[in-house]
This record gives structure tokens, C-alpha cells and sequence, in this order.
């Protein structure tokens, strides 16, 4: 009976929209772009945090990392080849998570279009400063490649030496507080983003709360100090 | 007790609606929030003036049809329902601010009353079993886990007031359809009908206009019933699941 009521009139049912269009319309599936490309960048930057790193075993051992990362993949993949595919992939994940961010905030911000006159604010700082924090990093993200990718705005700006140009960066003033700034935007957003991810994943349930909670704490904490250890080190003269 | 009031009055869905002030004497700790509210219409009455209009039923905090937003929390200070909330709570001399629910899929339809009838279209798309009527089913005709009857009885507490799309700064009604989802999906009278409904209500709740869920956890925070953020994620992970079937 209720089988028979689930049937389109005319006795064929509806097709559905295919699975990708269904779950990029819906705002769990859009969550879930966001989710599956936030989880893509925060592997890619346990992995950066950690070659960050080889900074304090001096010059040779930094420039030879980053060369030999241009050779990973060879014979297999041409040189290059494996930093470009990890560079496009990273690109459509940034991509995907603005853009589901920003559909996904313009109707949050149209569910509550008369706001509360007592306003009471309670949610935890990182959950308040997803959005901007969001904004302040892609825009970090941009200043980054341009001063230590491309070397146009960097002190030094030679090609193939990134330990001098990054000791020259965080020689400078701005360079350490628009670092400073960013990392600890990032810590933030890691904070709450990882714990929703888990959360739109699926992963969480009552006993596991306040572990994924940890969790996100800990690599948040762990990504800002790692990656703060650089300009740290460079400022106190341990990397020079 | 004295007691100042800031309430929200709005003559109608066209009105533009402001706070008006009201003093309130003779209020005693013991009164609900409701009876503080009846005292004070019937001084309104009394005086020719317009009562403040407020939804409210059973008045024993099981029914779900009371709400309001008091000093920024849906049903003010205490875990409860506004009809369980006493004035105790409330220190004397206290300002105490009354809004409506806030969200675009609650128009206001006057002073403090909201209309609800996205949660009824959430409810009506998916939120049901398929079951024979008429006498009673055996009880041991169908077993259920002792796990999947707590989780189902946790959920199945949700009394559908609203509070968690008022507490939510994106006007998500995610706990409340994830409530009734967990609570069908959970037991085995909801397995025929498991896929279709978490992809039908969560399209309904998103036609309806509600916002998408952020995590904040406010809508827990608040939630008279007590129901746990972890439904959220129950909810994703049936609706990723019934996606993938088709």
C-alpha cells in the first residue's frame, strides 16, 4: 500500500537527479564538499608543517628536501609532474570549499533574516571566526605563494633556495605578524573544522565527542606551534 | 517580585513590531513564566489594552506548543520548557526580555506567536512508519536491541518546539529533523522507509528555508529534551548512506 503511494501519477516513478547534482543541492551534501576538501588541505598541511621543519637542520638539507620533492614520482611521473598534480588537486579543493562556504553562509545568514534584540553571544571563539578566518587565510594563502613560491614579493626571491628566502622573509617585521596572524587563524580554524567535518561525516556519536573534540585541539594546537617554530627559530637566531 | 518586562509586540505578519515596556508587580517566585505572562494580560485587559499573545497547551513541559526567546535563550535561563521555567530564577527588580522565535522559516503571526508549520511539512515528508492499523501489535512480535531503543526513546523525546532553530545563529532546524530521523531510522518499524525518509525530510527542511548546520551546538545547548548533537552526525551518515543507494 504504501509502496503504491511512493509512485508517481502514471505508474513511473520519477528519476531522481543524479547523486553528484542531489548532494551538491542539498546543504548536508554541500557540508560534505566542504568536509571530504577541508580533510584534503589539513593532510596537506600536516605535511608541509612537518618539511617546515627541516629548516633548523640547516640550508643544505632544506633546498635538497624541496628539490627532491620536484622529483618524487620519476621515472614514473615527469619532474614536477607530482608537485603539479598536488598543486591542481589542492587548487579544487580550495575552490570547492570557498564556494560551498559561501552558498552555504548566504543562506544561513537569509534563515535569520530579523536577528534578536538581546544578543547573546555563545558559541566558542573558533566556531564565531570560521567565515572571516576562512577569508583572512585565502588571502594569506595568496601573499604565501607569491613570497615563497614565486619569489615576487620576498626579500630575496632566489629560485630554488628556499631556506635563504625564508630566512629573509621573517627577517622582516611584516613578514613574521602576517605569518604570526595567519597561523593562529589557522590553528582556529582547524579547531572548529575538524570536529565538523567528523560531525557532517557522519563519525560522531556520544561517546565519541569529546574525543574528536581533543582531537581537533590537539592538531590545532600542533599545526600552529609547528609551523610557528619557524619564524621563531629564524627571529631568535637558531635558523640563519 | 517586581519585575520589568521588554516584550515584542507585533500586531500581525504585516506589522513592523517593536519591544514595549512593562512593569509587573506582584509577581512571586513560585509562578511559571506562563503565569507571570497571565498576570500581566490580565492587567492589560483590565486596562483596555491588547493582551500579549503567546502559544502555550499542556503547560507541563511535554507538549512542545509554548516557546519564546527570554533574555536570548529559547526558554530563558533553565533547561525547560518556558511553561517549566519558574520566576525564582528571575531576581527581583529584574529587566527580562521576551522575543518571538527568530527564523525565516517561523514568520512571526503575532507578538510572540510563530508559525510552525515548516516542522508539520518536515514531518509529513518522511517523519512516519508503515504500519497496519488496528489493534495493538504483540509486543514481541518485532525485537528491538536494548542500544537501538535507547537511542530511538532519546530522540523520540523531541516535543518539536522549536528552541534549537531559535538558538541557532543559522536558523538550522538540523536537531529537530535529526531527532526524528535517528528516532525512525534507529528501530526496525523505520527500516522500510530508512532511505526515503532522511532524503525526503532533509529536502523538505531545505525547502522550507532553514539555514544549514555549523556545529556550534547551540540547538543542543538549549534543547529542553536534552537531545544530543551526535543525532546530527547520525543523520549525515543515514543521509551519505541513503545517497549512495540511490
Amino acid at each position: 500500500m504504501a509502496l503504491a503511494t511512493r509512485t508517481a501519477r502514471g505508474g513511473r516513478p520519477e528519476r531522481p537527479p543524479p547523486t553528484p547534482v542531489r548532494l551538491w543541492r542539498s546543504t548536508i551534501g554541500k557540508k560534505t564538499v566542504m568536509a571530504v576538501s577541508g580533510a584534503l588541505m589539513l593532510l596537506y598541511l600536516v605535511f608541509h608543517m612537518l618539511g617546515n621543519l627541516k629548516v633548523f637542520f640547516g640550508p643544505d638539507d632544506m633546498n635538497g628536501y624541496a628539490h627532491w620533492l620536484r622529483t618524487v614520482g620519476e621515472p614514473v611521473l615527469h619532474h614536477e609532474w607530482f608537485l603539479w598534480l598536488a598543486r591542481v588537486g589542492l587548487l579544487a579543493a580550495v575552490v570547492a570549499h570557498g564556494v560551498a562556504a559561501y552558498q552555504l553562509s548566504r543562506r544561513d545568514i537569509a534563515a535569520r533574516p530579523v536577528g534578536y534584540r538581546h544578543r547573546r553571544a555563545r558559541t566558542s571563539y573558533a566556531t564565531r571566526t570560521m567565515r572571516w578566518g576562512g577569508v583572512i587565510l585565502a588571502l594569506f594563502v595568496v601573499w604565501h605563494l607569491l613570497d615563497l613560491t614565486t619569489g615576487h614579493v620576498n626579500p630575496n626571491g632566489e629560485a630554488g633556495r628556499p631556506y635563504e628566502n625564508v630566512v629573509a622573509t621573517f627577517s622582516t617585521w611584516y613578514g613574521n605578524a602576517i605569518y604570526g596572524v595567519a597561523m593562529v587563524a589557522v590553528g582556529l580554524h582547524v579547531r572548529h573544522g575538524f570536529f565538523s567535518a567528523a560531525q557532517t561525516l557522519g563519525a560522531g556519536s556520544v561517546g565519541r565527542d569529546r574525543a574528536l573534540r581533543l582531537t581537533a585541539d590537539a592538531l590545532a594546537l600542533v599545526l600552529t606551534l609547528g609551523f610557528l617554530a619557524v619564524p621563531i627559530g629564524v627571529t631568535t637566531g637558531i635558523v640563519e | 517580585m517586581k519585575i520589568t518586562l521588554r516584550i515584542w509586540r507585533q500586531s500581525g505578519p504585516e506589522d513592523r513590531g517593536a519591544m514595549r515596556t512593562y512593569e509587573l508587580d506582584g509577581v512571586t517566585p513560585e509562578m511559571s513564566f506562563l503565569e507571570m505572562l497571565d498576570t500581566l494580560n490580565e492587567e492589560l485587559i483590565g486596562n483596555g489594552e491588547e493582551p500579549v499573545a503567546f502559544d502555550h497547551d499542556c503547560r507541563e513541559g511535554i507538549c512542545g506548543a509554548c516557546g519564546m526567546v527570554i533574555n536570548g535563550e529559547p526558554h530563558g535561563p533553565d533547561r525547560t520548557t518556558t511553561c517549566q521555567l519558574h520566576m525564582r530564577h528571575f531576581d527581583d527588580g529584574a529587566t527580562v526580555d521576551v522575543e518571538p522565535w527568530r527564523a525565516a522559516a517561523f514568520p512571526v503571526v503575532k507578538d510572540l506567536v510563530v508559525d510552525r508549520s515548516a516542522f508539520d511539512r518536515v514531518i509529513g515528508s518522511g517523519g512516519y512508519i508503515t504500519a497496519p492499523t488496528g489493534s495493538a501489535p504483540e509486543a514481541h512480535a518485532t525485537p528491538v536491541a536494548k542500544a537501538a531503543a535507547d537511542t530511538a526513546f532519546e530522540n523520540a523525546e523531541c516535543i518539536g518546539c522549536g528552541a534549537c532553530v531559535a538558538a541557532c545563529p543559522n536558523g538550522s532546524a538540523m536537531l529537530f529533523t535529526a531527532a526524528k530521523v535517528t528516532h525512525l531510522n534507529t528501530l526496525p518499524q523505520g527500516a522500510p522507509e530508512r532511505e526515503s525518509r532522511v532524503l525526503d525530510m532533509v529536502e523538505t527542511m531545505d525547502a522550507e528555508g532553514f539555514g544549514g548546520c555549523t556545529n556550534t551546538g547551540m540547538c543542543t545547548s538549549v534543547c529542553p529534551k536534552g537531545i544530543p548533537l551526535a543525532s546530527i552526525s547520525t543523520m549525515n551518515r543515514e543521509y551519505l548512506r541513503a545517497l549512495r543507494k540511490g
